[in-house]
């Protein structure tokens, strides 16, 4: 198991699992989401790529309202 | 009035009213304000996703359509260059690219006053890496010269705290910073009601830029609609040219030949 932060909670996974299989687990696939590893912009095209080590830190975010 | 465009960063706008998307009851409503200002230009915030959240649950981007609305970004709740830059990094990656954004970095959660030393770090950073910034400052003239130095594509004093609803405290340090700036200054904070907005835009400013004037007001469509007609107002008497302050008019404005005469000898 590797543990992951996302956005500051703590996530349990298997080892091996990548960005795309991360955000499908968390229903989050379709989603305009953006995402930040270790404090570097995922780029989208990258996820299905980019396989997660444990200790990382993750932060997806969405557009909400705001002045 | 169809040729007096508000321009930023080389793109044309009709609308000199920006409004923000937050405060209000729900989408429903942020949509009918922002019809009802007139905005072209809205600001959204960027924060986490809620983890777990119902799939079907109302999303900002299907009221309020990128089709339809030029999205600004803004860092509203960063304390940091650093926080602001990453949260605009997050925000351009999310909208595909687009690069305008508004840079906010706050100095204490009382006042939501800018910290400027860190807003100059984030805005250096931030044109370094492409984005056209829009960047929310005091009203010193001095330092939004310095930001438009950096590359700012506008400049955005405050009129009163964020929020506040108290106004334009300090039209002076308006005029001093329009005097400096070649790019769009645009009051972004403290308007409260229709005539805070025309007197900004009497004032010279390009535009204002307001969220809780309309949102927290008792009617926020009629008080969207009420800002277009203020900002409009006052940016028609800017281009009039207002007549002269007078102490005293000597100057009727009906004629004075042609008086009919007294009846007494």
């Amino acid at each position: 198991m590797i543990t992951v932060s996302i956005n500051g909670e703590p996530r349990q996974f298997p080892l091996a699992i990548n960005i795309a299989a991360l955000i499908e687990e968390m229903g989050l696939t379709g989603k305009r989401i953006a995402l930040e590893r270790n404090g570097e912009i995922a780029p989208r095209s990258s996820f299905a790529t980019q396989q997660l080590a444990d200790g990382d830190r993750l932060e997806i975010v969405v557009a909400v309202g705001g002045g | 009035m169809s040729n007096d465009k508000l321009i930023i960063a080389g793109k044309s706008y009709n609308s000199r009213l920006l409004v923000g998307t937050g405060k209000y009851k729900d989408f429903t409503e942020t949509r009918a304000a922002l019809d009802a200002s007139g905005a072209e230009i809205v600001t959204v915030a960027i924060r986490r996703t809620n983890l777990g959240q119902n799939a079907n649950e109302p999303n900002l981007l299907d009221a309020v359509p990128m089709s339809k609305f030029t999205y600004l970004p803004n860092t509203a709740g960063c304390y940091t260059a650093d926080d602001a830059v990453r949260t605009l990094r997050l925000a351009r990656e999310l909208l595909d690219g687009h690069s305008l954004v508004k840079l906010e970095v706050l100095g204490d959660p009382q006042s939501l006053y800018p910290n400027v030393i860190e807003t100059i770090a984030a805005a250096k950073t931030l044109v370094a890496e492409g984005f056209q910034v829009m960047v929310y400052t005091s009203d010193d003239p001095i330092v939004a010269k310095q930001l438009e130095d950096i590359g700012c594509v506008a400049v955005m004093p405050l009129a009163s705290l964020i929020g506040s609803g108290m106004g334009i405290l300090n039209p002076w340090n308006l005029q001093l910073i329009m005097d400096r700036v070649q790019v769009p200054v645009i009051v972004d904070a403290g308007v409260g009601t229709a005539s805070d907005a025309a007197i900004a835009m009497e004032l010279g400013c390009a535009g204002v830029l307001m969220n809780t004037a309309i949102a927290g007001a008792q009617n926020p469509v009629l008080m969207a609609s009420a800002m277009k007609k203020a900002t409009e107002a006052g940016r028609e008497a800017f281009l009039a040219g207002r007549m002269p302050k007078k102490l005293y008019s000597a100057s009727p404005s009906s004629p004075t030949a042609g008086i009919i005469g007294s009846v007494r000898s």
